[in-house]
């Protein structure tokens, strides 16, 4: 099932001539109403008029997280706030999150895209779906949600928190669609196992997003739960979960083109690459109204194949995501930058500045941990001493990242000290 | 009369204990008494020593994390029910005790390190109803 065959299925010329008109029209819009944007195109001097072909974008400016911290929280919102309908929030790299706005035709259109990716995971008005991505600031609850009912399923608003819970209604509703990431999947489907339940299950397809993962991981979601799960991607600067997703083929995820034009570039050099080069992917928002972004860079590796589909669908297909080019961590699908973890910890005035953040996957959940110094002048020759103070920098951290830390005081100078840019981060998981 | 105690944070990693007790050896430093609280991720090392400033500047040296504390070296009586005693009399003096732990000494008399949320209102108290001290330097 397609839908929306004639966005989806359209020829490349087609898909070449919208894009290249929406694409005069977003960045006339832009540079009338985003004083950023402006600004930044006069000091490189190119003005609305000067884009004329798809190609003429390699001319514009690119848009980072940099620029949204910049200016948060609503500085690069290109409508009076009375039009924003909705904010959402995600990790920003130190103390201020990154802010997001829709207007209502904004929000349809995410709904629309979610839809798309909704059928293309083989959901339709006649399943149940439990949508367990967290209700909130994160996208991925209200995100996948209001696609859902765009489709006409059947929804249940799980959030997160209750896997208890989740798996008991899963059973007794006779689930058949599940919305959530791919390792709290594969931990279901160990509850589901301990109990003996899997054979009851009416389950028949996921759509996991939010932290990358492997195939090899689809696969083994698939054989023990005997369903088919689906890659779905997003980010909330661009949109949220829905930008673009993958077919029964699994040859890449679609992207939602005619909304979100991307670009892969070489990271270094800042050059567009080549088709079907691996490089950083860039997008430009087509029809976003509320916060509509120019060539934003999503750190995210992967490269672009536009021929046609398999499954019939005629969009661009961006390959599994092969890392980044920045340092962010996603644990739990939540964003993590280490700048974020050091930010907090030098509140702690009984720290050193010496860090180390320790990321693994037991039993398919992310763990982590982060080691910490401590000042000798903070010793305490007490247990409960050092306890609270476990306590303390967990809950600086729980505060700044939205997650659980383990916290490990080690002995002083066990952390590696690095010249010049230090390492921080020990990921243990085997994620790309 | 307080006597200096010597505390150093180890971490829960093989081996690490022996290298502690190796630092000591190599300055033939004598250890009186100790005791290892552990959780699961490290351990504090408390240690009755006769030279507790120069064990300290050498851990210090080698790397450990170390701090000195005051404490009661408490003498009692080698017999059975004088430990209560003693604590019956904190007690009743509203006194807690953070933490305690055995020095053996030969002859009759035994003695326990301890150390009590309000140390000097401990001493006094114990002072008061003739508890008999120990220094490091007379153990």
């Amino acid at each position: 099932m397609i839908w929306n065959e004639t966005k989806e299925c359209m020829s490349r010329d087609e898909m070449t001539a919208l894009q290249t008109a929406r694409l005069k029209k977003i960045v006339d819009y832009v540079y009338h109403n985003v004083e950023f944007y402006r600004k930044k195109m006069q000091k490189v001097g190119i003005l609305p008029g000067d884009i004329k072909t798809l190609e003429d974008i390699k001319n514009l400016p690119f848009t980072t997280k940099d620029d949204l911290r910049d200016n948060y929280p609503f500085g690069l919102f290109a409508v009076p706030q009375s039009s924003i309908v909705r904010v959402h929030a995600s990790s920003g790299t130190t103390g201020k999150a990154t802010v997001v706005g829709y207007t209502r035709h904004d929000l349809d259109i995410w709904a629309e895209c979610v839809a798309r990716c909704m059928t293309m995971a083989n959901i339709s008005k006649n399943d149940i779906i439990q949508v367990a991505y967290g209700y909130g600031l994160f996208t991925g609850g209200l995100g996948a949600h209001s696609g859902a009912e765009k489709i006409g399923a059947m929804v249940v608003p799980m959030s997160t928190g209750n896997s208890k819970k989740l798996t008991t209604m899963m059973l007794d509703f006779g689930v058949t669609a599940i919305a959530c990431t791919p390792s709290y999947l594969l931990h279901i489907s160990e509850l589901l196992e301990q109990e003996g339940k899997i054979g009851d299950l009416k389950l028949k397809t996921a759509i996991c997003g939010a932290e990358p993962w492997t195939d090899k991981m689809r696969t083994e979601i698939e054989q023990r739960l005997h369903i088919t799960a689906h890659d779905i991607y997003g980010l909330s600067e661009v949109m949220g979960p829905g930008v673009a997703c993958d077919c029964q083929f699994h040859n890449g995820l679609h992207v939602c083109e005619d909304h979100f034009y991307p670009e892969i570039i070489d990271a270094k050099t800042l050059l567009p690459a080549g088709d079907g080069e691996l490089g950083e992917l860039v997008f430009t928002t087509l029809t976003k109204e509320g916060l509509p972004l120019i060539r934003y860079r999503t750190k995210d590796l992967t490269s672009i194949d536009k021929s046609p589909c398999e499954c019939g669908r005629t969009s661009a297909r961006i390959s599994k995501f092969r890392g980044r080019s920045d340092d962010m961590l996603i644990i739990r699908g939540v964003n993590v930058f280490p700048s974020q973890v050091e930010a907090a910890l030098i509140e702690v005035k009984e720290v050193t500045p010496h860090y180390m953040i320790i990321v693994d996957r037991v039993n398919n959940l992310d763990t982590l941990e982060i080691q910490v110094e401590i000042d000798e002048k903070y010793y305490t020759d007490e247990i409960k001493g050092l306890e609270a103070l476990k306590n303390k920098i967990g809950h600086v951290i729980n505060q700044a990242l939205g997650l659980n830390a383990k916290i490990r005081i080690v002995e002083p100078m066990t952390l590696k000290r690095s010249e010049g840019k230090a390492v921080h981060v020990i990921d243990n998981r085997k994620l790309f | 009369m307080f006597s200096k105690q010597l505390s150093v944070f180890i971490e829960n990693r093989k081996g690490r204990l022996g290298e502690v007790l190796g630092v000591l050896k190599e300055n033939d430093i004598n250890i009186l008494s100790l005791s290892l609280a552990d959780t699961t991720e490290y351990g504090l090392l408390r240690i009755i020593t006769d030279n507790p400033e120069t064990a300290k500047k050498k851990l210090s040296d080698s790397g450990f994390s170390t701090m000195l504390t005051d404490v009661l070296i408490i003498k009692i009586p080698h017999e059975s029910g004088s430990l209560q005693t003693l604590l019956t009399l904190l007690t009743e003096n509203g006194i807690n005790i953070e933490y305690m732990y055995g020095l053996s000494v030969n002859g009759e008399k035994a003695s326990v390190v301890l150390k009590a949320e309000d140390a000097l209102k401990a001493e006094r108290i114990l002072t008061e109803n003739g508890v008999e001290f120990l220094s490091t330097d007379n153990i």
